[in-house]
């Protein structure tokens, strides 16, 4: 008999999380060792410490953390997984920063399924390898049922600023061009296809991406004429431009024509009430770039596959209000402002 | 888009625009009430009234079917859903309606209440049929046009025999809303001048026609245009109705001629005739009690009449003095004449209804027209 004792295989195809794979003994031990470290698979976890020590760059280091709590866990072009190794890549590369080191972790329901469990890690395994970026730390829990839904995860990214390099809110500048990299509302509106209550038929998926490359050939084309870069997830674009309009005491144009919206996208915001620039995203940016260098970093955006459809949208203009104005099509004007919760459809 | 953006173009809106600036007489003020929210959104939405010339003036009407839902309704509901057993079902927007001392449905939920948003009728049978020892509620509001699909599930309700599926009913009906609007004089005499006419319902007039409005034109000497939700159907309405001031005409015109026939949905019409009859009186917010207005359970469908089958009391709720939604609704008001509009009441906020919603006179103002003003401001 050897001294580890005899352990049943973890049965990923029909097995369920219990309270024992949190319980800091040997089942979680094998959940984590045969679950998590096979999907992630790099020699820092290998080595099994409570802590990983890294290299540190020369230069400035970022950090960002999020929580990830999104329902259906599984949706058209990704799941909880990929989300949220690329929601938390994209919070690092927003600093112009190279991505390195990712932390994970994970509040999981007891009688969570064991095989969606491997779909996830292996998801957020293979999204991290895409980007060049390594799960070096994690740390599991399981609470009873009804105490979670389902699983949440919680995602630290480190990642490295070269000198010399610092995007803010607060440069932005009365003149500077407004650029989206593609089209807005398609993670939005893929999620709320598979919700309970409003599910309906779509071909629009996801557009969860890592960020990473898109903003190292803008950085390469636009350098420091790069003033800001944000991911207009919750809240939309709206968001985005309101909170960067406060932080930098500007006001914003836009165009809505220029906005690119793919037709289902607004197809389904028009059926369900709902306005796509609210919808969120997670594979796309705006940039707040100066005017000489916009015309360069957008077709450096066009020429990557993230930035196909990117648009230059609008510029800054000065406004006490801090007032996010859109001309609309129509040809009158409007402004486009916070959203005070949810956005919920009208009833008429 | 195909069968919107037709509906949206621009060179079509300022052919319009131009068309409505010739033809409006410079000498004569022209005020329009757009009855519905639907119409208050397009033209906050697409910046509408930039288009428009000065004497030409948009009124916002009552016609946002949250807006117009009195406090004690929503009180009544946070009481019954308050009870263990009940689910209680409600569309969009009316969660977050104010109820008396801050309270919504929204905090309900917050506080344990079993709410569910739903988007259709259809989801109320599926929530009832997946819960059967629930005592489902749903909160029906709304004008003409969400009457029949409450009518509709009350009938698959019963085939289906569910048993526990109720219905609080808050439906409304338009024209008794236009009548008590044209017949109070305070509002008949907004600062000297009257409403001159009414851009009319769109979606509400899919279901009943344009001949109930007739007899409202004839006996109160104002047009009513019926016109469709998207922009270039509200700019030709208020081009029709410029056109019938200047002749001193008062028809029902129809400008949503693709969906809309003068005896509106015969099979809509009946689905509702079968299970509801009038109330005598119902109360709205902003035009208090107004006779014949809303619609209740005929005796033949009480098992499904929530308000019989918990017992519910009516309630009577005062509104803030200071809030002008009544006056707003009622177009006597402009939402900057409200001393709460944007400091205690904010979307954030909301006071009074008109900020609930986004086809609420206040919101949308909120949401759409303020920077206008400013610049009207900064430019005088």
């Amino acid at each position: 008999m050897s001294v580890q004792g005899y352990q049943r295989k973890l049965d990923l195809e029909n097995g369920r999380v219990d309270l024992s794979h949190g319980a800091g003994g040997r089942a979680m031990a094998q959940l984590i060792s045969s679950l998590f470290h096979r999907a992630f698979g790099n020699e820092w976890l290998a080595r099994c410490n409570d802590q990983s020590a890294f290299d540190v760059a020369t230069g400035k280091m970022v950090m960002t953390t999020d929580g990830y709590v999104v329902s259906p866990l599984f949706f058209p072009g990704g799941n909880i997984g990929s989300l949220a190794v690329h929601g938390t890549i994209n919070d690092v590369v927003m600093s112009g920063a190279r991505p390195l080191y990712l932390s994970a972790s994970f509040i999981i329901e007891e009688g969570f399924p064991l095989s969606d469990l491997k779909t996830i890690a292996d998801s957020m395994g293979a999204a991290a390898r895409g980007a060049g970026v390594y799960i070096i730390a994690g740390d599991t829990k399981v609470v009873e049922r009804g105490k979670a839904d389902g699983l949440f995860i919680s995602t630290t990214g480190i990642g490295a600023l070269a000198h010399g390099f610092d995007l803010s809110a607060d440069k932005a500048m009365v003149g500077d061009r407004v650029l989206v990299s593609g089209s807005l509302g398609d993670h939005g509106v893929a999620i709320m296809s598979k919700r309970q209550n409003v599910a309906f038929q779509t071909e629009i998926v996801s557009d969860s991406a890592a960020l990473h490359d898109l903003v190292a050939v803008m950085i390469a084309a636009g350098g420091a004429g790069i003033r800001v870069m944000r991911d207009p997830t919750r809240g939309g674009l709206a968001a985005t431009l309101n909170e960067i309009a406060h932080q930098s005491g500007l006001g914003f144009r836009l165009q809505e024509a220029a906005i690119p919206v793919k037709a289902a996208v607004a197809a389904t915001c028009e059926l369900l009430g709902l306005d796509p620039i609210h919808v969120a995203n997670e594979g796309k940016l705006v940039a707040i770039v100066a005017p000489d260098l916009a015309d360069a970093v957008l077709a450096a955006m066009k020429a990557h596959p993230l930035g196909r459809d990117a648009a230059d949208i609008g510029e800054t203009v000065a406004d006490d209000h801090k007032f996010v104005q859109i001309a609309t099509s129509f040809g009158g004007g409007r402004i486009v402002d916070w959203l005070s919760g949810e956005q919920l459809p009208r009833i008429c | 888009m195909r069968y919107t953006d037709e509906f949206r173009d621009k060179t079509l809106a300022q052919g319009l625009a131009a068309a409505i600036s010739a033809e409006a007489d410079r000498q004569k003020a022209y005020r329009f009430m757009e009855f519905c929210g639907g119409h208050t959104h397009a033209i906050s939405r697409y910046g509408l009234e930039d288009l428009l010339p000065a004497n030409v003036r948009m009124i916002h009407g009552p016609g946002c079917p949250v807006c117009v839902l009195p406090a004690s309704r929503i009180d009544m509901a946070i009481r019954l859903v308050e009870r263990p057993e009940v689910t209680l079902c409600v569309y969009g927007d009316l969660i977050r309606a104010p109820g008396s001392q801050g309270q919504s449905l929204l905090r309900a939920k917050a506080l344990g209440a079993d709410i569910r948003m739903v988007y259709s009728t259809l989801d109320v049978i599926r929530i009832a049929e997946q819960a059967p020892s629930r005592e489902v509620v749903f909160f029906a509001i709304g004008f003409e046009t969400t009457t029949p699909p409450t009518a509709v599930m009350i009938r698959i309700a019963e085939k289906k025999r569910l048993k526990r599926l109720s219905v609080f009913c808050n439906h409304v009906l338009t024209p008794s809303a236009m009548q008590s609007i044209l017949e109070n004089p305070k509002i008949r005499n907004i600062g000297g001048a009257a409403i001159d006419g009414f851009v009319g319902p769109a979606h509400v007039s899919t279901i009943i026609g344009t001949q109930p409005y007739e007899l409202l034109a004839e006996q109160f000497g104002k047009p009513i245009v019926i016109a469709g939700f998207e922009p270039l159907d509200v700019m030709q309405a208020i081009l029709m109705l410029v056109r019938q001031v200047n002749k001193d005409r008062y028809d029902v015109e129809n400008q949503y001629s693709r969906a809309v026939r003068r005896e509106g949905n015969r099979r809509a019409k009946d689905e509702v005739s079968q299970a509801f009859e009038p109330r005598e009186q119902f109360e709205w917010r902003g035009l208090g009690f107004v006779p014949n207005s809303g619609l209740k359970l005929k005796r033949a469908y009480a098992r499904f009449d929530a308000e019989a089958r918990f017992a519910m009391h009516e309630l009577r709720v005062a509104d803030n003095p200071a809030c002008e939604c009544c006056a707003i609704l009622r177009g006597a008001k402009r939402p900057v004449d409200c001393k709460l509009f944007g400091t205690l009441c904010t979307p954030e906020t909301p006071i009074g209804s008109c900020m609930v919603s986004s086809e609420g006179a206040c919101a949308a103002y909120w949401t759409y027209g303020r920077v206008r003003d400013d610049q009207v401001r900064r430019t005088s």
